[in-house]
């Protein structure tokens, strides 16, 4: 077996040195009745090229966004990533390395963590970040809970822009200790009344912008409502390449900020791993969860960096621990930060603008289809359509047809038959002329 | 057993003459690199773009009103930032790195390369079903054998790591006993335990009641059954345990735990010891998370991502969280993606814990690693580390001292500081003596039930030419630290990037970005 080292000598030396006849000895506290006797009905050990065969044959069933005009986004988005990125992340001091627990012999982590914190920050408008969650959706339920322990409230307010997931995540996340979570209705058309909802009991507002249906809303006047009775203001996005364009949540006067960082360094691929950013005031520091990186010195007084305030996490504190949260989102964090130092200020508002244009083209031409209607007056990279039919069914038969479409609000809200014909649709700076011109067309013929 | 609460010390004592100076700063290869902050410009990208062509915003009045505050480098620049970083740290690929519970096993990188296919990196988690059914069947595949590996009746597959997968079976168990009526609030807890298990319990609204270990370092089954009551939800025990000894009672308090009524969550971080060995199913699991970052050797990546699946006993697997793999009869693979989906089938899932449907970079990993070892290959992997970790304790046990020597040690082996009483040597001293020695230490201070604890993974990866010289110089330290001579302890390490920082400082002013 090509990985394991030790040849037929060296074990029975070893054996030899331990003091014991066979390997068996060594598991002898495992109940002997339970202990297995034969192989696990499993296959023999493969060469590289056979896995690489039966591996390629199932990813060749799949069709890749790259392959195709491709127009999904709803919480998860394809960009252009440089190809210095992949490059770095597979650094072997990067990708093979632990934890920075040994700080003098991992200053290469630290340093970048730090870099991370600090690009976040500055992003979102606040004045700490920590070392990353696993990804949006979690970083938002610990946000929540979060927002409980400096407001003693238990009350969490979520505006129908939330991503569904990312409410299925708090309801469940808060359920168990017994939080009250109060969810407005979808909002497709970006115009809910929030601020009714927000009283004395309220621990928090959440608001996603833009939103899942791609609405911006503007978060000052949530933020003086809920300031106003005590409450925080949780700003989520999912797409941070708005934050490239938009007015940041910092500004806007948001306590705690979250989001998907996936758009920066980091592929689709299904799902995960991503990368949850997560942003708060300097006051709220010690209530953080997650790892945080801090600069200090050496013994000799050379500038050195600590992942510091351990004791808000599970590894000190245990059941009194700001969040259980261990593993992060590291090797995302480093494409994330690596892709934003690439692009700096300057060029994530370009990118940011090749997306929105784009976007803008997209809507435009699909508003004038015969029955469609455009649901939002303002958005980034993604809006909604209302289809004249049963979107799912739609967006079934442009992927026949080879084009990625969008996705249907049913797919996430399957419970909300006024939504059937609700089409989420992402345009970026990788969709070209002829995809947007091959989605309209589709469309249109789909449609008559 | 008393519980280590001397901690361990935050900031360095000593120093001695610095090294000498250069101009730069550098030494030979060991280049300094400031912080982008100070080598980035606010008008520089190393990214170029098409034009963006005249167009009406839709912004409303949300535009920013100054541009983001962020300096960049161009390409040549970025690539020598993060080159010249990465070669200040540590990693498996430079040599044997003996993190006990953290399994630092060889990441091969054919895994790599699978993970990166169009067909699994470069689609989207909200394609129709019928355009990544490759990606499904990848999915279900994984599925599969952990469900094989374990003996259990069903996987969550959606955790993105350890805790999270602690969470997603504790969610479950509480599920389970509010389906059956009842309020069982309280979790046992080992003293042993990783922090993840009390943080979870803790955070899911659960009371935490420890559970001491006996001289043996493994829990007693008394201690357990003292303890059980109609208020006890679970169990959640780690085995092997945390100090590297398989709990050799474990069948007995499965049973006692069950007919309490309780279940049994197993925190499977170290399962690399007893893959194809023995079956957690077979022993009264209800729940166990697996670290595929460990035992399945998705890479670290300086602290993330892994990815935490949890295997479900019949009793708890109507309550896996959505999305979800499930098996018909025929064995076919099936993709449950809502709660409503669920309901129509049947199920009872207590929610989603996540976006989307878990880590699939990671799972895609795990299969090749899977397939590449096969059923053979993985039993010899976990025989290798169980044989490396005893190997090394019977190297060294004349010259440290083996916390607990009666049984015999899974894949890590854990040293108390015995050894270093009385000659001024701490385990932190002698952990960052090893530094200078080219290896990474152990992990120092864990598990809590010794004092001083060094805690030895060495895995399967390591060659007898790498586990002998690594025993070569944890012996020549034991001896010298034993012989009198602390001063080489306490100013090291010497020769690595940094000398000892200074944490208390770290904490006290805390400065998380940088200004300016
Ligand atoms: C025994 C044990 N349990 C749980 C965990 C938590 O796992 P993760 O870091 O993947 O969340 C760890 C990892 O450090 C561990 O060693």
């Amino acid at each position: 077996m090509r990985y394991l080292p030790l040849s037929g000598t060296d074990r029975a030396d070893m054996l030899a040195a331990i003091g014991v006849a066979s390997i068996d000895d060594l598991f002898a506290d495992l109940p002997a009745d339970k202990r297995l006797t034969a192989l696990p009905n499993l296959p023999p050990h493969a060469s590289e090229q056979a896995v690489t065969r039966r591996l390629g044959a199932m990813a060749a069933k799949n069709t890749s966004a790259g392959s195709v005009p491709f127009f999904i986004g709803a919480g998860a988005y394809r960009h252009h990533v440089p190809a210095t990125v992949d490059h770095l992340i597979q650094r072997s001091e990067f990708l093979t390395s632990y934890t920075p627990y040994q700080p003098e012999i991992a200053q290469g982590t630290l340093q970048v963590l730090f870099e991370f914190q600090t690009q976040v920050a500055r992003l979102t408008g606040m004045e700490v970040a920590n070392a990353s969650m696993y990804d949006g959706s979690t970083g938002l339920a610990e946000a929540v809970l979060m927002a409980h322990r400096i407001t003693k409230r238990d009350k969490a307010v979520l505006s129908g822009g939330v991503h569904p997931h990312y409410r299925g995540v708090v309801e469940t996340v808060t359920r168990f200790p017994g939080h009250v979570v109060q969810s407005l209705p979808p909002d497709i058309s970006g115009s809910e009344d929030i601020l009714a909802a927000i009283d004395e009991t309220t621990s928090c507002v959440v608001v996603q912008s833009p939103s899942f249906y791609g609405h911006l809303y503007d978060l000052k006047p949530i933020a003086d409502k809920a300031h106003a009775v005590g409450a925080l203001l949780i700003a989520v996005f999912t797409e941070v390449v708005s934050l490239g364009l938009i007015e940041p949540p910092g500004a806007q006067g948001a306590d705690i900020v979250v989001g998907e960082g996936q758009s920066l360094g980091n592929p689709l691929s299904f799902g995960g791993p991503y990368v949850g950013l997560f942003a708060t005031r300097q006051k709220y520091v010690r209530q953080m969860p997650g790892r945080l990186c801090g600069e200090t010195v050496d013994a000799d007084g050379r500038r050195a960096f600590v992942l510091t305030l351990s004791t808000r996490e599970q590894h000190i504190r245990r059941e009194k621990a700001t969040s259980n949260i261990c593993t992060n989102a590291g090797l995302c964090s480093l494409a994330f930060s690596i892709h934003l130092t690439l692009l700096g200020g300057a060029g994530l508002g370009k990118l940011a603008r090749l997306n929105h244009a784009n976007a803008v083209r997209l809507a435009d031409a699909l508003a004038v289809l015969p029955g469609v209607e455009l649901l939002n007056r303002t958005f980034f990279n993604e809006f909604s359509l209302r289809l004249p039919k049963d979107a799912a069914a739609v967006v079934e038969k442009l992927a026949s047809q080879g084009i990625l479409a969008g996705v249907p609000a049913s797919r996430l809200e399957p419970n909300r038959p006024e939504l059937d014909n609700v089409l989420v649709i992402a345009a970026t700076e990788v969709n070209t002329d002829e995809d947007r011109a091959a989605l309209v067309g589709a469309l249109r013929e789909a449609l008559s | 057993m008393t519980m280590n609460n001397v901690g361990r010390p935050t900031a360095p004592v000593a120093t001695d003459a610095a090294v000498a100076a250069t101009f730069t700063g550098n030494r030979g290869l060991a280049i300094e690199e400031p912080l982008l902050f100070e080598v980035g410009r606010l008008d520089v990208t190393g990214v170029d773009f098409e034009d963006v062509g005249a167009f009406e915003p839709r912004l409303g009045g949300l535009a920013r009103t100054a541009p983001v505050d962020l300096p960049g480098l161009t390409e040549p620049e970025t690539m020598r930032h993060y080159v010249r970083l990465s070669r200040q740290n540590y990693a498996i690929d430079l040599g044997l790195y003996p993190l006990g519970s953290c399994t630092m096993k060889h990441n091969p990188r054919l895994n790599e390369a699978m993970a990166r296919l169009p067909g699994f990196a470069d689609v989207h988690p909200l394609q129709p079903l019928s355009t990544v059914t490759g990606a499904v069947e990848l999915v279900a595949e994984l599925g599969r054998w952990l469900l094989e590996l374990t003996g259990m009746a069903s996987v969550a597959m959606s955790p993105k790591a350890g805790a999270h997968g602690e969470m997603c079976g504790m969610a479950a168990i509480k599920a389970a006993i509010v389906d059956r009526g009842e309020a069982r609030d309280v979790v046992l807890v080992p003293e042993s335990a990783h922090g993840t298990n009390p943080a979870t319990a803790a955070q899911l609204g659960f009371r935490v009641v420890s559970v001491p270990a006996r001289a043996d370092g493994t829990v007693d089954p008394e201690e357990v059954r003292k303890r059980l009551g109609p208020e006890v939800a679970a169990i959640m025990l780690t085995n092997p345990n945390t100090c590297g000894l398989f709990e050799r009672d474990i069948v007995e308090i499965a049973e006692a735990v069950h007919a309490a009524g309780a279940y049994f969550y197993a925190d499977g971080a170290n399962f690399n010891a007893i893959v194809g060995k023995v079956r957690p199913g077979d022993l009264g699991v209800d729940a166990m998370h697996i670290n595929l970052h460990k035992t399945f050797s998705t890479p670290h990546g300086g602290g993330g991502p892994g990815a935490g699946p949890v295997v479900l006993s019949d009793r708890l697997a109507p309550y896996a969280p959505v999305p979800f793999v499930r098996f018909g009869e025929d064995g076919a693979a099936e993709f449950v993606e809502t709660r409503k989906a669920a309901g129509e089938r049947g199920l009872k899932p207590f929610g989603r814990i996540t976006a989307f449907h878990g880590q699939m970079g990671m799972f895609v990993r795990s299969v090749a690693y899977m397939l590449s070892h096969g059923a053979d290959g993985l039993k010899q992997a976990s025989e290798d580390a169980v044989l490396a970790a005893n190997y090394i304790k019977a190297c060294l046990k004349d010259v440290m001292t083996v916390a607990f020597p009666e049984r015999p040690a899974m894949h890590e082996v854990l040293f108390d500081d015995r050894f270093l009483e009385g000659t001024g040597v701490t385990t932190l001293d002698f952990a960052k003596a090893m530094i200078d020695e080219g290896y990474h230490p152990m992990t120092m201070y864990f598990p809590l039930v010794v004092h001083g604890a060094l805690l030895i993974e060495p895995t399967e990866s390591e060659s007898k030419a790498s586990l002998d010289q690594f025993i070569g110089m944890l012996r020549h330290l034991a001896e010298t630290a034993t012989s009198g001579d602390a001063s080489a302890f306490k100013a090291a390490p010497r020769l690595a990037p940094r000398r000892r920082v200074d944490e208390t400082l770290a904490a006290r002013q805390p400065k998380l970005v940088h200004q300016g």
